[in-house]
């Protein structure tokens, strides 16, 4: 089985940090020719020299997944630069934390806008072209969260299964053209959206973790690396829990 | 140069894998040739490409058959 991407375009977004980066340059060090998003053009920059400095092939480019227009431009022009792409991570997230009972409709709008109807414009997007060129991988980030539940995250918890129900329904309408859809839902990783978390909070979540430590960003990469390759072939429509031991179905 | 029914008939038979001679005018895309609804969006995809179109939702919809996909091309595309 190969685990090999070369010959591929992917486009990863949310790339400039934490696990969308080491998406990005796991995608990259397989073989793909690999697009990064980021919010800001310094964040976009950071990416390019990142696949750079990585002698890799691909580019960072700005995108506010929010923007359909702008998505719409950013697909366009990576296929044209680069090719059709076959390789889709729908990594950008947000979270705007907050008791249901204060949770305002501004922070439930933002993380649903950002976390779920954006991963199905970016998917809607790529599907074009995968269908007509009868492969494609769409691979969406989602949470362990979105299982186990979360006080404080009733607006991620749902977007983040929202997705996967969708995941699920496009793996049965692509199956067909040989595009799988599938989930990577990460546990506790050490990234700039965990370290924002107070200390009670943080020591609480270790001590529910089989592993006994957070996990680390390329843990992640590896998981959706392998949803990507030829060696998952025949994996559609599924959740990949990768969370320590944090949460088992 | 073809005419358009030649080449909406050799595009519907390469996205439907049929071959071009069970192809007849009033053949339904989805009772008489076997597509199925994906079937049936993506052969709209490749109608755009060949005939440099863009083909609005509600008008692709009422497109089912060969004939309604040639009239479609005769009334909408500039030669």
């Amino acid at each position: 089985m190969s685990f090999s991407l070369e010959g591929q375009v992917a486009l990863v977004t949310g790339a400039s940090r934490g696990i969308g980066r080491a998406v990005a340059l796991e995608l990259g060090r397989l073989g793909a020719t690999v697009v990064g998003t980021a919010t800001s053009e310094a964040g976009a920059a950071d990416i390019d020299k990142a696949i750079a400095d990585a002698g890799m092939k691909g580019a960072g480019m700005m995108l506010n997944v929010t923007d359909a227009a702008a998505c719409e431009a950013l697909v366009g022009e990576v296929e044209k630069r680069f090719g059709v792409v076959g390789i889709l991570v729908n990594n950008a997230g947000i979270t705007r934390d907050n008791l249901a009972m204060r949770m305002k409709d501004e922070e439930w709008d933002a993380v649903v806008d950002t976390n779920l109807r954006a991963v199905f414009r970016m998917s809607k997007l790529v599907m074009r072209g995968m269908m007509k060129a009868r492969a494609g991988r769409i691979i969406n980030i989602t949470s362990v969260v979105a299982s186990s539940g979360n006080p404080g995250q009733a607006n991620y918890a749902a977007a983040k299964a929202g997705v996967a129900g969708m995941a699920r329904a496009l793996a049965r309408e692509l199956g067909s053209r040989n595009i799988t859809v599938n989930c990577v839902a990460p546990g506790f990783i050490d990234t700039d959206m965990t370290r924002a978390l107070p200390d009670a909070a943080r020591d609480a979540l270790l001590g529910n973790i089989a592993l006994g430590r957070l996990g680390r960003p390329e843990e992640i990469a590896g998981a959706v690396a392998f949803l990507a390759s030829p060696a998952a072939a025949y994996v559609t429509g599924t959740t990949l829990h990768v969370n320590g031991g944090m949460y088992m179905s | 140069m073809e005419n358009i029914e030649q080449r909406v008939k050799k595009i519907v038979a390469e996205q439907l894998g049929v071959n071009e001679s069970e192809i007849k005018n009033e053949s339904s895309f989805v009772d008489d040739l076997g597509a199925d609804s994906l079937d049936t969006v993506e052969l709209v995809m490749a109608l755009e490409e060949e005939f440099e179109c863009e083909i609005p939702d509600e008008e692709a919809e009422k497109i089912t058959s060969v004939q309604q996909a040639i009239d479609y091309v005769n009334a909408n595309v500039k030669k």
